[in-house]
Protein backbone atom coordinates (compact mmCIF):
# COMPACT_ATOMS: atom_id res chain seq x y z
CA UNK A 1 0.00 0.00 0.00
CA UNK A 2 1.24 3.26 -0.85
CA UNK A 3 1.84 6.43 1.82
CA UNK A 4 0.21 8.85 -0.46
CA UNK A 5 -2.12 10.86 1.56
CA UNK A 6 -2.99 14.07 -0.20
CA UNK A 7 -3.06 14.45 -4.44
CA UNK A 8 -2.56 18.17 -5.23
CA UNK A 9 -3.63 19.57 -8.49
CA UNK A 10 -1.53 23.04 -8.75
CA UNK A 11 -2.84 25.35 -11.21
CA UNK A 12 -2.18 28.65 -12.68
CA UNK A 13 -5.25 30.17 -13.18
CA UNK A 14 -8.17 30.35 -11.23
CA UNK A 15 -10.94 29.38 -14.01
CA UNK A 16 -9.00 26.31 -14.89
CA UNK A 17 -9.15 25.13 -11.23
CA UNK A 18 -13.35 26.01 -11.10
CA UNK A 19 -13.32 24.05 -14.28
CA UNK A 20 -11.01 21.02 -12.40
CA UNK A 21 -13.40 21.14 -9.95
CA UNK A 22 -16.75 20.58 -12.11
CA UNK A 23 -14.71 17.49 -13.69
CA UNK A 24 -13.98 16.07 -10.20
CA UNK A 25 -17.68 16.52 -9.12
CA UNK A 26 -18.90 15.28 -12.15
CA UNK A 27 -16.88 11.73 -11.75
CA UNK A 28 -17.84 11.58 -8.41
CA UNK A 29 -14.42 12.17 -6.51
CA UNK A 30 -14.68 13.89 -3.07
CA UNK A 31 -12.62 16.95 -2.92
CA UNK A 32 -10.93 17.92 0.55
CA UNK A 33 -10.24 21.16 0.19
CA UNK A 34 -9.13 24.36 -1.88
CA UNK A 35 -6.16 26.48 -1.57
CA UNK A 36 -6.08 29.60 -3.30
CA UNK A 37 -4.06 32.86 -2.46
CA UNK A 38 -6.94 35.37 -3.16
CA UNK A 39 -10.79 35.27 -2.57
CA UNK A 40 -12.45 33.65 -5.90
CA UNK A 41 -16.08 34.27 -6.24
CA UNK A 42 -18.75 31.34 -6.02
CA UNK A 43 -15.98 28.78 -4.66
CA UNK A 44 -18.05 28.35 -1.30
CA UNK A 45 -21.52 27.57 -3.54
CA UNK A 46 -19.31 25.01 -5.71
CA UNK A 47 -17.97 23.30 -3.41
CA UNK A 48 -20.99 23.52 -1.07
CA UNK A 49 -18.74 25.06 2.33
CA UNK A 50 -21.57 25.58 4.66
CA UNK A 51 -22.14 29.54 5.82
CA UNK A 52 -19.31 30.53 8.02
CA UNK A 53 -21.30 31.05 11.70
CA UNK A 54 -18.70 34.22 12.90
CA UNK A 55 -22.01 36.35 12.73
CA UNK A 56 -23.29 34.04 15.46
CA UNK A 57 -20.22 34.30 17.68
CA UNK A 58 -20.04 38.09 16.56
CA UNK A 59 -23.42 38.83 18.49
CA UNK A 60 -22.94 36.64 21.43
CA UNK A 61 -19.42 38.39 22.10
CA UNK A 62 -20.62 41.74 21.69
CA UNK A 63 -23.79 41.10 24.46
CA UNK A 64 -21.48 39.68 25.98
CA UNK A 65 -19.69 43.35 26.13
CA UNK A 66 -23.17 44.92 27.22
CA UNK A 67 -23.93 43.09 29.74
CA UNK A 68 -20.65 43.19 31.24
CA UNK A 69 -20.48 47.50 31.44
CA UNK A 70 -23.88 47.16 32.43
CA UNK A 71 -23.20 45.44 35.00
CA UNK A 72 -19.93 47.20 35.65
CA UNK A 73 -21.77 50.36 35.89
CA UNK A 74 -24.68 49.19 37.92
CA UNK A 75 -22.17 47.87 40.63
CA UNK A 76 -20.25 50.81 40.17
CA UNK A 77 -22.89 54.07 40.47
CA UNK A 78 -25.46 51.86 42.34
CA UNK A 79 -24.11 49.68 44.67
CA UNK A 80 -20.67 50.57 45.69
CA UNK A 81 -20.26 54.32 45.40
CA UNK A 82 -23.78 55.90 44.37
CA UNK A 83 -23.10 59.77 44.01
CA UNK A 84 -26.02 62.49 43.29
CA UNK A 85 -24.58 63.87 39.88
CA UNK A 86 -26.47 66.63 38.87
CA UNK A 87 -29.62 65.34 40.58
CA UNK A 88 -30.16 62.39 38.07
CA UNK A 89 -30.91 59.09 38.92
CA UNK A 90 -27.86 56.52 39.57
CA UNK A 91 -28.01 54.67 37.45
CA UNK A 92 -28.37 57.21 34.36
CA UNK A 93 -28.34 54.43 31.64
CA UNK A 94 -28.22 57.55 28.45
CA UNK A 95 -25.32 58.21 30.00
CA UNK A 96 -23.66 55.06 30.08
CA UNK A 97 -24.96 53.99 26.29
CA UNK A 98 -21.16 55.13 24.33
CA UNK A 99 -19.42 53.47 27.16
CA UNK A 100 -21.55 50.27 26.72
CA UNK A 101 -20.98 51.04 23.23
CA UNK A 102 -17.37 50.59 23.30
CA UNK A 103 -17.32 47.45 25.04
CA UNK A 104 -20.01 45.83 22.94
CA UNK A 105 -17.44 46.49 19.88
CA UNK A 106 -14.06 45.75 21.87
CA UNK A 107 -15.54 42.19 23.19
CA UNK A 108 -16.72 41.73 19.96
CA UNK A 109 -13.41 42.58 17.80
CA UNK A 110 -11.36 40.34 20.54
CA UNK A 111 -13.84 37.46 20.04
CA UNK A 112 -13.59 37.21 16.30
CA UNK A 113 -9.85 37.73 16.55
CA UNK A 114 -9.95 35.03 19.15
CA UNK A 115 -11.90 32.79 17.86
CA UNK A 116 -10.37 32.85 14.38
CA UNK A 117 -7.04 32.15 15.48
CA UNK A 118 -8.54 29.38 17.57
CA UNK A 119 -10.39 27.92 14.13
CA UNK A 120 -7.77 28.22 11.92
CA UNK A 121 -4.64 26.91 14.16
CA UNK A 122 -2.90 30.48 14.21
CA UNK A 123 -1.72 31.76 17.17
CA UNK A 124 1.89 33.11 17.69
CA UNK A 125 4.69 30.62 18.22
CA UNK A 126 3.25 28.01 15.93
CA UNK A 127 4.26 26.95 12.83
CA UNK A 128 1.69 27.93 9.68
CA UNK A 129 0.70 24.31 7.88
CA UNK A 130 -0.24 24.25 4.87
CA UNK A 131 -0.78 21.54 2.24
CA UNK A 132 1.55 23.43 -0.62
CA UNK A 133 3.52 26.31 0.04
CA UNK A 134 2.57 28.24 -3.60
CA UNK A 135 -0.55 28.39 -2.75
CA UNK A 136 -0.01 30.92 -0.54
CA UNK A 137 1.72 32.74 -3.67
CA UNK A 138 0.55 32.04 -7.10
CA UNK A 139 -0.99 28.85 -7.03
CA UNK A 140 -4.50 27.32 -6.99
CA UNK A 141 -4.61 24.36 -5.27
CA UNK A 142 -6.91 21.19 -5.36
CA UNK A 143 -6.48 18.83 -2.60
CA UNK A 144 -7.85 15.33 -2.55
CA UNK A 145 -7.51 12.47 -0.10
CA UNK A 146 -6.03 9.31 -1.55
CA UNK A 147 -6.97 7.19 0.64
CA UNK A 148 -10.51 8.16 0.10
CA UNK A 149 -10.25 7.88 -3.46
CA UNK A 150 -8.17 4.70 -4.60
CA UNK A 151 -8.43 6.01 -8.81
CA UNK A 152 -5.10 8.02 -8.63
CA UNK A 153 -4.49 7.42 -12.16
CA UNK A 154 -8.44 8.82 -12.92
CA UNK A 155 -7.78 12.17 -10.84
CA UNK A 156 -4.06 12.88 -12.74
CA UNK A 157 -5.47 12.53 -15.70
CA UNK A 158 -8.86 14.77 -14.74
CA UNK A 159 -6.77 17.31 -13.35
CA UNK A 160 -4.22 17.58 -16.31
CA UNK A 161 -6.72 17.51 -18.63
CA UNK A 162 -8.36 20.67 -16.71
CA UNK A 163 -5.54 22.16 -16.53
CA UNK A 164 -3.04 21.39 -13.72
CA UNK A 165 0.53 22.79 -14.07
CA UNK A 166 1.86 20.00 -11.89
CA UNK A 167 0.02 17.42 -9.68
CA UNK A 168 1.90 16.13 -6.61
CA UNK A 169 1.17 13.26 -4.45
CA UNK A 170 2.28 14.42 -0.72
CA UNK A 171 2.95 11.54 1.94
CA UNK A 172 2.90 14.08 4.40
CA UNK A 173 -0.62 15.97 5.40
CA UNK A 174 0.89 19.60 6.25
CA UNK A 175 4.16 20.91 4.76
CA UNK A 176 5.22 23.76 7.39
CA UNK A 177 7.25 26.78 6.73
CA UNK A 178 10.34 26.10 8.81
CA UNK B 1 -24.73 32.56 -12.39
CA UNK B 2 -24.54 32.03 -16.58
CA UNK B 3 -26.18 34.71 -19.23
CA UNK B 4 -29.58 36.10 -18.35
CA UNK B 5 -31.95 37.23 -21.03
CA UNK B 6 -34.21 40.22 -19.54
CA UNK B 7 -36.51 42.19 -21.63
CA UNK B 8 -34.79 45.53 -21.41
CA UNK B 9 -37.41 47.67 -22.80
CA UNK B 10 -40.23 46.38 -20.21
CA UNK B 11 -42.25 49.66 -19.62
CA UNK B 12 -44.33 49.83 -16.14
CA UNK B 13 -48.05 50.38 -17.41
CA UNK B 14 -49.91 52.08 -14.27
CA UNK B 15 -53.76 50.91 -14.74
CA UNK B 16 -55.72 49.07 -12.50
CA UNK B 17 -55.86 49.08 -9.22
CA UNK B 18 -52.74 51.02 -7.73
CA UNK B 19 -53.76 54.06 -9.93
CA UNK B 20 -57.89 53.76 -8.35
CA UNK B 21 -56.43 53.37 -5.14
CA UNK B 22 -54.01 56.28 -5.03
CA UNK B 23 -56.89 58.58 -6.74
CA UNK B 24 -59.11 57.02 -3.96
CA UNK B 25 -56.16 58.28 -1.56
CA UNK B 26 -55.93 61.85 -2.55
CA UNK B 27 -59.77 62.18 -2.66
CA UNK B 28 -59.89 61.31 0.70
CA UNK B 29 -56.96 63.73 1.71
CA UNK B 30 -58.41 66.54 -0.44
CA UNK B 31 -61.85 66.18 1.83
CA UNK B 32 -59.88 66.00 4.79
CA UNK B 33 -57.97 69.44 3.80
CA UNK B 34 -61.20 70.77 2.86
CA UNK B 35 -63.18 69.50 5.92
CA UNK B 36 -60.75 70.92 8.46
CA UNK B 37 -59.56 73.61 6.12
CA UNK B 38 -62.94 75.36 4.83
CA UNK B 39 -66.01 73.57 7.38
CA UNK B 40 -64.84 72.62 10.88
CA UNK B 41 -65.35 74.94 13.79
CA UNK B 42 -62.91 73.35 16.39
CA UNK B 43 -60.99 76.24 17.51
CA UNK B 44 -57.53 73.98 16.57
CA UNK B 45 -58.66 72.97 12.85
CA UNK B 46 -56.67 75.41 10.78
CA UNK B 47 -53.63 74.89 13.21
CA UNK B 48 -53.71 70.58 13.22
CA UNK B 49 -54.13 70.92 9.20
CA UNK B 50 -51.62 73.08 8.58
CA UNK B 51 -49.06 71.37 10.90
CA UNK B 52 -50.05 67.95 9.38
CA UNK B 53 -50.34 69.46 5.80
CA UNK B 54 -46.35 70.84 6.65
CA UNK B 55 -45.60 67.34 8.04
CA UNK B 56 -46.77 65.44 4.87
CA UNK B 57 -45.40 67.92 2.43
CA UNK B 58 -41.95 67.77 4.30
CA UNK B 59 -41.79 64.14 3.96
CA UNK B 60 -42.58 63.98 0.54
CA UNK B 61 -40.12 66.15 -0.79
CA UNK B 62 -37.82 64.64 1.57
CA UNK B 63 -38.28 61.57 0.23
CA UNK B 64 -37.74 62.77 -3.40
CA UNK B 65 -34.85 64.72 -2.86
CA UNK B 66 -33.19 62.42 -1.41
CA UNK B 67 -34.06 59.91 -4.29
CA UNK B 68 -31.69 62.34 -6.26
CA UNK B 69 -29.59 61.86 -3.50
CA UNK B 70 -28.98 58.33 -4.28
CA UNK B 71 -28.69 58.43 -7.84
CA UNK B 72 -25.87 60.87 -7.22
CA UNK B 73 -24.41 58.66 -4.52
CA UNK B 74 -24.34 56.10 -6.92
CA UNK B 75 -22.92 57.90 -9.90
CA UNK B 76 -19.60 59.66 -7.56
CA UNK B 77 -19.25 56.08 -5.97
CA UNK B 78 -19.92 54.49 -9.51
CA UNK B 79 -21.53 52.11 -8.05
CA UNK B 80 -22.27 49.03 -10.49
CA UNK B 81 -24.73 46.59 -8.80
CA UNK B 82 -27.50 49.23 -8.86
CA UNK B 83 -27.55 50.17 -12.75
CA UNK B 84 -30.51 48.16 -12.95
CA UNK B 85 -32.99 49.96 -10.48
CA UNK B 86 -32.08 53.42 -10.83
CA UNK B 87 -34.61 54.48 -12.91
CA UNK B 88 -36.84 53.98 -9.58
CA UNK B 89 -35.26 56.90 -7.82
CA UNK B 90 -35.10 58.66 -11.10
CA UNK B 91 -39.05 58.59 -10.74
CA UNK B 92 -38.82 59.72 -7.46
CA UNK B 93 -36.56 62.52 -8.55
CA UNK B 94 -38.57 63.72 -11.30
CA UNK B 95 -41.59 63.85 -9.02
CA UNK B 96 -39.29 66.53 -6.99
CA UNK B 97 -40.31 69.94 -8.35
CA UNK B 98 -44.15 68.98 -7.86
CA UNK B 99 -43.06 67.79 -4.43
CA UNK B 100 -41.30 71.68 -3.96
CA UNK B 101 -44.36 73.43 -5.28
CA UNK B 102 -46.60 71.49 -2.48
CA UNK B 103 -44.20 72.35 0.05
CA UNK B 104 -43.72 75.92 -0.98
CA UNK B 105 -47.69 76.43 -1.25
CA UNK B 106 -47.95 75.11 2.43
CA UNK B 107 -44.97 77.17 4.00
CA UNK B 108 -45.85 80.71 2.41
CA UNK B 109 -49.86 80.09 3.26
CA UNK B 110 -48.95 78.94 6.95
CA UNK B 111 -46.74 82.00 7.18
CA UNK B 112 -49.04 84.19 5.55
CA UNK B 113 -51.73 82.80 7.84
CA UNK B 114 -49.73 82.45 10.96
CA UNK B 115 -50.49 79.15 11.29
CA UNK B 116 -46.93 77.67 11.16
CA UNK B 117 -44.65 79.33 12.28
CA UNK B 118 -45.76 81.90 14.66
CA UNK B 119 -42.99 81.85 16.96
CA UNK B 120 -40.85 83.60 14.86
CA UNK B 121 -43.29 85.24 12.57
CA UNK B 122 -45.99 87.68 14.59
CA UNK B 123 -46.65 91.30 15.13
CA UNK B 124 -44.28 93.33 17.39
CA UNK B 125 -41.81 90.15 18.08
CA UNK B 126 -39.05 92.22 17.06
CA UNK B 127 -39.92 95.80 18.07
CA UNK B 128 -38.63 97.08 21.44
CA UNK B 129 -41.72 99.23 22.05
CA UNK B 130 -43.99 96.22 21.41
CA UNK B 131 -46.09 94.21 24.78
CA UNK B 132 -45.02 91.00 22.39
CA UNK B 133 -41.19 92.10 22.10
CA UNK B 134 -39.24 88.90 22.03
CA UNK B 135 -35.57 89.54 22.97
CA UNK B 136 -34.17 85.77 21.45
CA UNK B 137 -36.01 86.30 18.24
CA UNK B 138 -34.88 89.83 17.80
CA UNK B 139 -31.79 89.05 18.28
CA UNK B 140 -32.09 86.10 15.43
CA UNK B 141 -34.13 88.44 13.19
CA UNK B 142 -31.30 88.71 10.76
CA UNK B 143 -31.56 84.86 9.67
CA UNK B 144 -35.50 84.31 10.72
CA UNK B 145 -37.34 86.74 8.83
CA UNK B 146 -40.08 85.90 5.92
CA UNK B 147 -38.26 87.39 2.77
CA UNK B 148 -34.84 85.24 3.79
CA UNK B 149 -36.49 82.59 5.12
CA UNK B 150 -38.41 81.89 1.84
CA UNK B 151 -35.75 82.93 -0.37
CA UNK B 152 -33.97 80.38 1.27
CA UNK B 153 -36.68 78.17 0.61
CA UNK B 154 -37.27 78.65 -3.06
CA UNK B 155 -33.36 78.73 -4.08
CA UNK B 156 -32.25 75.29 -2.10
CA UNK B 157 -35.39 73.66 -3.30
CA UNK B 158 -35.10 74.97 -6.44
CA UNK B 159 -31.46 73.67 -6.59
CA UNK B 160 -32.21 70.37 -5.86
CA UNK B 161 -35.17 70.05 -8.19
CA UNK B 162 -32.73 71.37 -10.97
CA UNK B 163 -30.42 68.80 -10.42
CA UNK B 164 -32.85 65.88 -9.71
CA UNK B 165 -34.23 66.60 -13.46
CA UNK B 166 -30.96 66.61 -15.13
CA UNK B 167 -29.93 63.76 -13.58
CA UNK B 168 -33.06 62.32 -14.96
CA UNK B 169 -32.68 63.81 -18.01
CA UNK B 170 -29.12 62.49 -18.89
CA UNK B 171 -30.22 58.74 -18.06
CA UNK B 172 -33.60 59.26 -20.75
CA UNK B 173 -30.87 60.39 -23.03
CA UNK B 174 -27.78 57.39 -22.51
CA UNK B 175 -31.18 55.13 -23.54
CA UNK B 176 -31.21 56.94 -26.75
CA UNK B 177 -27.99 57.79 -27.59
CA UNK B 178 -25.41 55.30 -25.60
CA UNK B 179 -21.87 55.98 -25.14
CA UNK B 180 -20.44 57.51 -22.33
CA UNK B 181 -21.09 60.94 -22.57
CA UNK B 182 -24.13 60.90 -20.11
CA UNK B 183 -22.77 59.15 -17.69
CA UNK B 184 -19.30 61.43 -17.67
CA UNK B 185 -21.88 64.42 -17.01
CA UNK B 186 -23.95 62.88 -14.69
CA UNK B 187 -20.87 61.86 -12.51
CA UNK B 188 -19.69 65.80 -12.99
CA UNK B 189 -22.97 66.75 -11.62
CA UNK B 190 -23.53 64.17 -9.45
CA UNK B 191 -20.04 65.79 -7.26
CA UNK B 192 -21.56 69.38 -7.54
CA UNK B 193 -24.87 68.34 -6.03
CA UNK B 194 -23.31 66.46 -3.39
CA UNK B 195 -21.41 68.92 -1.80
CA UNK B 196 -24.53 71.45 -2.62
CA UNK B 197 -26.64 69.05 -0.94
CA UNK B 198 -24.37 68.31 2.22
CA UNK B 199 -24.07 71.86 3.06
CA UNK B 200 -27.94 73.07 2.54
CA UNK B 201 -30.08 70.39 3.79
CA UNK B 202 -28.93 70.91 7.55
CA UNK B 203 -30.11 74.59 6.97
CA UNK B 204 -33.13 73.71 5.03
CA UNK B 205 -34.14 71.53 8.27
CA UNK B 206 -33.47 74.65 10.48
CA UNK B 207 -35.83 76.30 8.87
CA UNK B 208 -38.60 74.07 7.94
CA UNK B 209 -38.81 72.47 11.39
CA UNK B 210 -36.80 73.67 13.56
CA UNK B 211 -37.97 77.26 13.16
CA UNK B 212 -40.93 76.29 14.89
CA UNK B 213 -39.64 76.33 18.04
CA UNK B 214 -37.15 79.33 17.51
CA UNK B 215 -35.96 79.73 21.08
CA UNK B 216 -34.29 76.46 20.68
CA UNK B 217 -31.68 75.37 18.58
CA UNK B 218 -29.64 72.31 18.00
CA UNK B 219 -26.80 71.91 15.42
CA UNK B 220 -27.29 68.48 15.30
CA UNK B 221 -30.94 69.09 14.37
CA UNK B 222 -29.85 69.18 10.51
CA UNK B 223 -27.81 65.79 10.20
CA UNK B 224 -30.80 64.18 12.41
CA UNK B 225 -33.31 65.58 9.67
CA UNK B 226 -30.88 64.79 6.87
CA UNK B 227 -30.45 60.52 8.44
CA UNK B 228 -34.40 60.79 8.79
CA UNK B 229 -35.31 61.93 5.13
CA UNK B 230 -32.49 59.55 3.69
CA UNK B 231 -33.24 56.38 5.27
CA UNK B 232 -36.99 56.91 4.66
CA UNK B 233 -36.02 57.56 0.98
CA UNK B 234 -33.94 54.29 0.68
CA UNK B 235 -37.11 52.60 2.51
CA UNK B 236 -39.39 53.50 0.00
CA UNK B 237 -37.31 52.41 -3.07
CA UNK B 238 -36.88 48.92 -1.52
CA UNK B 239 -41.29 49.16 -1.27
CA UNK B 240 -41.32 50.20 -5.14
CA UNK B 241 -38.71 47.78 -5.91
CA UNK B 242 -40.22 44.81 -3.70
CA UNK B 243 -43.94 46.08 -4.92
CA UNK B 244 -42.63 45.89 -8.52
CA UNK B 245 -41.29 42.93 -8.01
CA UNK B 246 -44.44 41.35 -6.68
CA UNK B 247 -45.88 42.35 -9.68
CA UNK B 248 -44.24 40.94 -12.12
CA UNK B 249 -42.00 43.48 -13.39
CA UNK B 250 -38.24 44.05 -12.57
CA UNK B 251 -37.04 40.25 -12.96
CA UNK B 252 -33.47 41.07 -13.02
CA UNK B 253 -33.78 42.26 -9.48
CA UNK B 254 -32.25 39.58 -7.46
CA UNK B 255 -31.99 38.83 -3.27
CA UNK B 256 -28.35 40.67 -3.80
CA UNK B 257 -30.24 43.43 -4.77
CA UNK B 258 -32.35 43.27 -2.18
CA UNK B 259 -29.27 42.65 0.26
CA UNK B 260 -27.85 45.82 -0.81
CA UNK B 261 -30.59 47.90 0.16
CA UNK B 262 -31.77 45.96 3.30
CA UNK B 263 -28.04 47.01 4.42
CA UNK B 264 -28.83 50.18 3.62
CA UNK B 265 -31.73 50.85 5.37
CA UNK B 266 -29.97 48.94 8.49
CA UNK B 267 -27.27 50.73 7.82
CA UNK B 268 -28.44 54.29 7.92
CA UNK B 269 -31.17 53.64 10.95
CA UNK B 270 -28.43 53.12 12.89
CA UNK B 271 -26.68 56.04 11.94
CA UNK B 272 -30.26 57.89 12.33
CA UNK B 273 -30.39 56.51 16.30
CA UNK B 274 -26.85 57.74 16.33
CA UNK B 275 -27.81 61.15 15.65
CA UNK B 276 -30.58 61.08 17.62
CA UNK B 277 -28.98 59.87 20.17
CA UNK B 278 -25.88 62.19 20.30
CA UNK B 279 -28.65 64.71 20.19
CA UNK B 280 -30.36 63.69 23.07
CA UNK B 281 -27.44 63.14 25.36
CA UNK B 282 -25.77 66.31 25.63
CA UNK B 283 -29.22 67.80 26.33
CA UNK B 284 -30.11 64.94 28.63
CA UNK B 285 -25.98 65.26 30.06
CA UNK B 286 -25.45 68.98 30.03
CA UNK B 287 -29.25 69.49 31.63
CA UNK B 288 -28.96 73.58 30.99
CA UNK B 289 -32.83 74.63 30.68
CA UNK B 290 -32.70 76.28 27.20
CA UNK B 291 -32.30 73.21 25.99
CA UNK B 292 -34.20 70.38 27.99
CA UNK B 293 -37.53 72.65 26.90
CA UNK B 294 -37.37 70.67 23.69
CA UNK B 295 -37.21 67.30 25.19
CA UNK B 296 -39.42 68.78 28.27
CA UNK B 297 -42.20 69.20 26.45
CA UNK B 298 -42.03 65.91 24.44
CA UNK B 299 -41.65 63.92 27.44
CA UNK B 300 -44.46 65.46 28.93
CA UNK B 301 -47.03 65.60 26.37
CA UNK B 302 -46.16 63.13 23.20
CA UNK B 303 -44.46 60.71 25.67
CA UNK B 304 -45.67 57.52 24.10
CA UNK B 305 -44.41 58.98 20.59
CA UNK B 306 -41.21 59.47 21.58
CA UNK B 307 -40.70 55.62 22.46
CA UNK B 308 -42.92 54.59 19.67
CA UNK B 309 -40.20 56.58 17.07
CA UNK B 310 -37.30 54.56 19.09
CA UNK B 311 -38.78 51.42 19.07
CA UNK B 312 -39.73 51.77 14.94
CA UNK B 313 -36.79 53.28 13.78
CA UNK B 314 -34.02 51.20 16.07
CA UNK B 315 -35.12 48.85 17.27
CA UNK B 316 -37.20 47.11 14.64
CA UNK B 317 -34.25 47.40 11.75
CA UNK B 318 -31.82 46.97 14.36
CA UNK B 319 -33.40 43.36 15.58
CA UNK B 320 -34.82 42.60 12.19
CA UNK B 321 -32.46 43.17 9.53
CA UNK B 322 -29.44 42.36 11.63
CA UNK B 323 -29.31 38.92 9.84
CA UNK B 324 -28.48 38.39 6.36
CA UNK B 325 -31.25 36.18 5.52
CA UNK B 326 -33.50 38.72 6.34
CA UNK B 327 -32.11 41.19 4.56
CA UNK B 328 -31.93 38.85 1.63
CA UNK B 329 -35.99 38.11 2.37
CA UNK B 330 -38.18 39.88 0.29
CA UNK B 331 -40.97 39.49 3.04
CA UNK B 332 -38.97 40.68 5.70
CA UNK B 333 -37.58 43.72 4.09
CA UNK B 334 -40.91 44.41 2.80
CA UNK B 335 -42.02 44.74 6.50
CA UNK B 336 -39.09 46.41 7.84
CA UNK B 337 -39.23 48.75 4.98
CA UNK B 338 -43.01 49.83 5.72
CA UNK B 339 -42.11 50.04 9.50
CA UNK B 340 -39.47 52.52 9.09
CA UNK B 341 -41.60 54.83 6.82
CA UNK B 342 -44.26 54.51 9.46
CA UNK B 343 -41.51 55.15 11.98
CA UNK B 344 -40.69 58.35 9.97
CA UNK B 345 -43.49 59.80 10.02
CA UNK B 346 -44.14 59.28 13.82
CA UNK B 347 -40.26 60.91 13.61
CA UNK B 348 -41.48 64.28 11.84
CA UNK B 349 -44.69 64.02 14.19
CA UNK B 350 -43.27 64.41 17.14
CA UNK B 351 -40.58 66.84 15.78
CA UNK B 352 -43.26 69.15 14.62
CA UNK B 353 -46.70 68.55 16.52
CA UNK B 354 -45.09 70.35 20.03
CA UNK B 355 -43.77 73.03 18.14
CA UNK B 356 -46.66 74.24 16.14
CA UNK B 357 -49.20 73.84 19.52
CA UNK B 358 -47.34 74.82 22.11
CA UNK B 359 -46.46 78.20 20.29
CA UNK B 360 -49.91 78.30 18.90
CA UNK B 361 -53.09 77.15 20.30
CA UNK B 362 -51.38 75.39 23.62
CA UNK B 363 -54.20 72.57 22.80
CA UNK B 364 -55.62 70.60 19.75
CA UNK B 365 -52.70 68.59 19.60
CA UNK B 366 -53.44 64.94 18.66
CA UNK B 367 -54.07 61.81 16.53
CA UNK B 368 -57.07 61.51 14.51
CA UNK B 369 -58.84 61.73 11.61
CA UNK B 370 -56.64 65.04 10.16
CA UNK B 371 -53.27 63.03 10.35
CA UNK B 372 -55.17 59.68 8.71
CA UNK B 373 -56.18 61.68 6.06
CA UNK B 374 -53.79 64.30 5.59
CA UNK B 375 -51.07 61.27 5.35
CA UNK B 376 -53.23 58.85 3.01
CA UNK B 377 -53.66 61.92 0.77
CA UNK B 378 -49.86 62.23 0.18
CA UNK B 379 -49.87 58.64 -0.07
CA UNK B 380 -52.16 58.56 -2.91
CA UNK B 381 -50.50 61.49 -4.33
CA UNK B 382 -46.67 60.10 -4.21
CA UNK B 383 -47.80 56.93 -5.95
CA UNK B 384 -50.15 58.75 -8.31
CA UNK B 385 -46.66 60.82 -9.85
CA UNK B 386 -43.98 58.43 -9.02
CA UNK B 387 -45.88 55.77 -10.61
CA UNK B 388 -47.11 58.06 -13.26
CA UNK B 389 -43.49 58.84 -13.63
CA UNK B 390 -42.31 55.59 -13.63
CA UNK B 391 -44.56 54.51 -16.32
CA UNK B 392 -42.72 56.62 -18.56
CA UNK B 393 -39.57 55.23 -19.26
CA UNK B 394 -38.66 51.79 -19.78
CA UNK B 395 -37.53 50.44 -15.98
CA UNK B 396 -34.11 49.31 -16.86
CA UNK B 397 -31.33 52.59 -17.96
CA UNK B 398 -30.20 50.12 -20.72
CA UNK B 399 -27.55 52.46 -22.40
CA UNK B 400 -26.13 52.03 -18.56
CA UNK B 401 -22.20 51.62 -18.14
CA UNK B 402 -22.34 49.39 -15.77
CA UNK B 403 -25.47 47.57 -16.50
CA UNK B 404 -23.65 44.11 -16.83
CA UNK B 405 -22.20 44.24 -13.28
CA UNK B 406 -26.04 44.99 -12.11
CA UNK B 407 -27.58 41.91 -13.93
CA UNK B 408 -25.02 39.91 -12.62
CA UNK B 409 -24.72 41.16 -8.82
CA UNK B 410 -24.14 38.58 -6.39
CA UNK B 411 -23.32 38.68 -2.75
Amino acid sequence: MSNIKYILGSFGDPDEMMHGIEKLQENNIKIHDVYTPMPIHGIEAKLGVKRSRLDIAAFFFGITGTLTMLTGVYLATVVDWPINIGGKTHFALPDFIPITFELTILFCAFGLVGSYYASTHLFPGRAPRVMDLRATNDRFIIAIDAKANAEHEKIDELLKGAGALEVKYNERKYVSYE
Amino acid sequence: MGTHHYNLSEQFEFTGKVKTLSIIGIVIGLATIGYYGFVSSEHWAHERIFANLLLMAYYFACVCMSGAFFLAVQYVAQAGWSASILRVPQAMAKVLPIAVVILLVVIGLGLYTHNLYHHWHADGLTDPNSDNFDKLIAGKSAFLNVPFFMSRQVIFLGTYSIFATLLAKWSANEDLEGGLNSYRKSFKYSCIFLVIYGFTTPVFAFDTIMSLEAHWFSTMFGWYNFAAMWVSSLATIAVIIILLRRAGYMSWVNNSHLHNLGQFIFGFSIFWTYVWFAQFLLIYYANMSEETVYFYNRFNNYEAWFYINLIMNFLSPLLLLMDRDNKRSETTLLIVSIIVLCGHWVDYYQMIMPGVFTNGTKDGSGFGLPEIGTALGFLGLFTFTVMGSLSKKPLIAKNHPFLQESLNHHL
